[in-house]
């Protein structure tokens, strides 16, 4: 587990079933996913976070999506409805509830489309036992999650609690700082999630509104270029029970059979998933340059953040080097897998580690410390919620006054 | 079958590549102890009419090469690691949510095949967990079959009470016995856009073939199909194992819940209609062709 990854020369090759360089109905050609983003131009252009998730499908080859509105992600959904319209995506509907959704997905995953969706909040919640049969069927669906609270009373706000719920789901799970995350995140998420070798779903998330409705330029890469659709025959395992007769994954590990040999299979696939995730790590690396981004690591300080907390930090840490005190920075990009080994070694010199969360659980710091030898570095905190927004300021206020230094309220300010 | 691998492939699989009933368009129950069936042995009850049920429906299907199965939770999950048709069980109560998206997506991938789907679940995930999909794919006009063996309560649970149930019956989850109607599914799957909708017992053979491939042909060609198939619980019944044929003799006789029921549109009749000619004609031919050659 965790072993160092050399990444040099390292190229991640996609299924080309269907030969590179033709094209598809709408006139775009097959395109490797390191053509698409290293060898071609990318061009900036001024979006909404909904219309990067619309720009990101378009290049994706999708075969199926299925859409069920709930705030934020809702405009995004509607605007995949209109790549289907256009003749993008393969097939599209609307279902009648997330649970009804992500199951239309997985008869699409079964059937041998690649399949993407998008919810948020209650809707990841009402979903959830999805996820596990999905990992379980490995099935490489892709699940964009634009986060929002899930609490009563109702609220639609932003707040990360619902990625606590994935983490061990058996789905990759992968946090999007920014648009420019989340386009790159969608396109490069299809191809992990279906290496032969890792062949699981994979959870692309953001903080809802943060990113979904806010407007950011993003580089593109050229719509002229897609990715080659899934290939189903590639799957490490039969797509359906009985494809290979008589060969039944169903028959020793099925849920009624109190014996050894179920047990045992049931163990053993759940250890599979989770070797499936690790073996994602060496795809990853490559294509996301890292599972985590580092600034200056080698400070005594250090805040350690997923998503659009690690914005907030910037600005927080360029706030505190005016005042003299040098902050380092590290940036999450993959939950799950955790980037264990890359913290360990990053917060080597750390004396003191923030985490600063949109989630009242503070689920990251709790990571954190759970891999971190003398955790007692890791300040929990701080974490806003229920929608609340983190001002830089209050990441200096609380780095501060943990160091024993002297703040000003910021109501008195 | 692969040549290369034909040595290591266990006898089962042998007699299924020569004796069975694959791409023979005239397969029925009839084929049953003559030729190699889907279903060999089952992990049910002794004497559980479901087991023949799946026994008739295995049988009749169509084309069970291009067949793909989805199952739910419960009894009939039992079952399916032992059928050699094509199945997925995901969960408990989204069958026909898996079923849409399946469907659509074979539809997509393989546009000169007729890839049938067939939902077979019972009645806790037909009508309880899961009557929100079931009802919805009818609204859709997803074009897959959905079957609903009614055994009138949870039975691998162990016989709580079900929406199926009959009112008054007194079950698990229902001390005092069930205090509501026996819920009229076939009217709903009527009203909710069925193209055919059967309700039957699985007392005869030829009724039930008849019923399964009436409902495969119509959700290719017009839309969702339904088939109700009583197969009674006769261990939460309190029946003996050989008494599971005269509970749905019982059941189907005048004045009984499960007298025999279809509900057809005209265009599933017009269909049906042209079927009947063309297998017809196409017997009557082979007939001929057969007696000129004598």
């Amino acid at each position: 587990m965790n072993k160092q990854v050399d990444l040099k020369n390292k190229r991640i090759i996609a299924s080309n079933h269907v030969a590179l360089g033709t094209k598809n109905k709408k006139g775009q050609t097959y395109s490797d996913i390191n053509d698409i983003f290293y060898n071609s131009e990318q061009t900036p252009n001024f979006l909404t976070g909904s219309e990067v998730i619309r720009e990101a499908v378009k290049r994706a080859s999708v075969g199926t999506s299925v859409a069920y509105p709930i705030t934020p992600q809702s405009e995004a959904a509607a605007l995949i409805g209109e790549l289907y319209a256009e003749g993008y995506v393969d097939e599209y509907f609307r279902g009648e509830s997330e649970f009804a959704v992500m199951g239309q997905c997985a008869g699409a995953a079964f059937g041998g489309h690649r399949v993407m969706t998008t919810t948020a909040g209650p809707g990841t919640l009402r979903a959830m036992e999805n996820f596990p049969m999905w990992a379980g069927s490995r099935l490489p669906i892709e699940v964009v999650v634009t986060c929002r609270g899930i609490n009563s009373p109702l609220s639609i706000q932003p707040d990360t609690l619902e990625m606590y719920y994935l983490l061990e789901t058996g789905m990759m799970v992968w946090h999007a700082e920014t648009a420019q995350d989340l386009y790159d995140f969608i396109l490069k998420g299809f191809i992990v999630a279906e290496q032969p070798d890792v062949h699981i779903p994979i959870a692309v998330c953001c903080d809802g509104f943060f990113v979904t409705h806010t407007k950011d330029t993003v580089d593109l890469s050229p719509v002229e270029k897609c990715l080659t659709p899934y290939d189903p025959y590639k799957a490490p395992v039969p797509c359906m029970d009985m494809e290979t007769v008589p060969i039944r994954m169903m028959r020793d590990p099925f849920v009624m059979k109190s014996n050894y040999i179920s047990y045992a299979t049931h163990a053993s696939w759940q250890q599979e998933v989770k070797a499936a995730m690790e073996r994602s790590r060496k795809h990853t690396i490559p294509l996301l340059d890292g599972l985590i981004d580092e600034e200056n690591t080698d400070r005594e300080i250090l805040i350690i953040g997923s998503g659009t907390a690690v914005s907030q930090s910037r600005e927080a840490i360029r706030l505190l080097e005016e005042e003299g005190v040098k902050v380092g920075l590290i940036k999450i990009k993959t939950i799950r897998p955790f980037p264990t080994e890359e913290i360990r070694e990053a917060t080597k010199n750390a004396k003191h580690i923030f985490v600063p969360e949109f989630n009242v659980a503070g689920w990251l710091a709790r990571e954190v410390k759970a891999i971190l030898p003398n955790n007692e570095r890791v300040y929990v905190g701080p974490h806003v919620a229920g929608g609340m927004t983190m001002p830089s300021e209050v990441i200096v206020e609380q780095i501060k006054k943990h160091l024993g230094m002297k703040t000003v309220p910021m109501v008195a300010r | 079958m692969c040549e290369d691998l034909a040595d290591i492939m266990p006898p089962e699989y042998q007699e299924l590549v020569a004796t069975a009933t694959f791409g023979n368009q005239d397969r029925g129950w009839k084929d049953i102890g003559s030729s190699k069936e889907l279903i060999e042995q089952h992990s049910l009850c002794a004497g559980c009419p479901e087991s023949i049920a799946f026994r008739y429906i295995l049988a009749s299907l169509p084309a069970p090469e291009d067949t793909v199965f989805v199952g739910s939770t419960g009894c009939t999950s039992l079952v399916f690691p032992h059928v050699a048709v094509q199945n997925i069980h995901s969960l408990f109560g989204n069958q026909n949510a898996i079923a849409s998206g399946l469907k659509r997506t074979l539809a997509s991938r393989f546009p000169g095949v007729e890839k049938d789907v067939v939902v077979l679940a019972g009645d806790g995930a037909t009508v309880d967990i899961g009557l929100d999909m079931t009802m919805q794919s009818w609204f859709r006009q997803e074009k897959f079959t959905t079957i609903c063996f009614d055994n009138e309560l949870y039975a691998n649970t162990g016989g709580q009470e079900s929406g199926l149930m009959q009112k008054g019956f007194v079950a698990k989850m229902a001390p005092k016995g069930k205090n509501f109607d026996k819920v009229r599914l076939a009217e709903i799957a009527r009203e909710a856009g069925c193209a055919y909708v059967a309700v039957l017992t699985v007392s005869k053979p030829n009724r039930v073939e008849q019923a399964i491939k009436n409902a495969v042909l119509v959700a290719r060609e017009v839309g969702p199909t339904f088939v109700q198939l009583y197969t009674p619980c006769i261990l939460e019944i309190g029946k003996q194992s050989m008494e599971g044929l005269d509970e749905m003799k019982d059941a189907e006789s005048i004045g009984g819940r499960f007298v025999q029921k279809e509900f057809i549109t005209d265009e599933a009749q017009k269909l049906l209609d042209s079927i009947k000619e063309e297998t017809k004609a196409r017997k009557k031919a082979a007939k001929e062709k057969k007696s000129v050659n004598a």
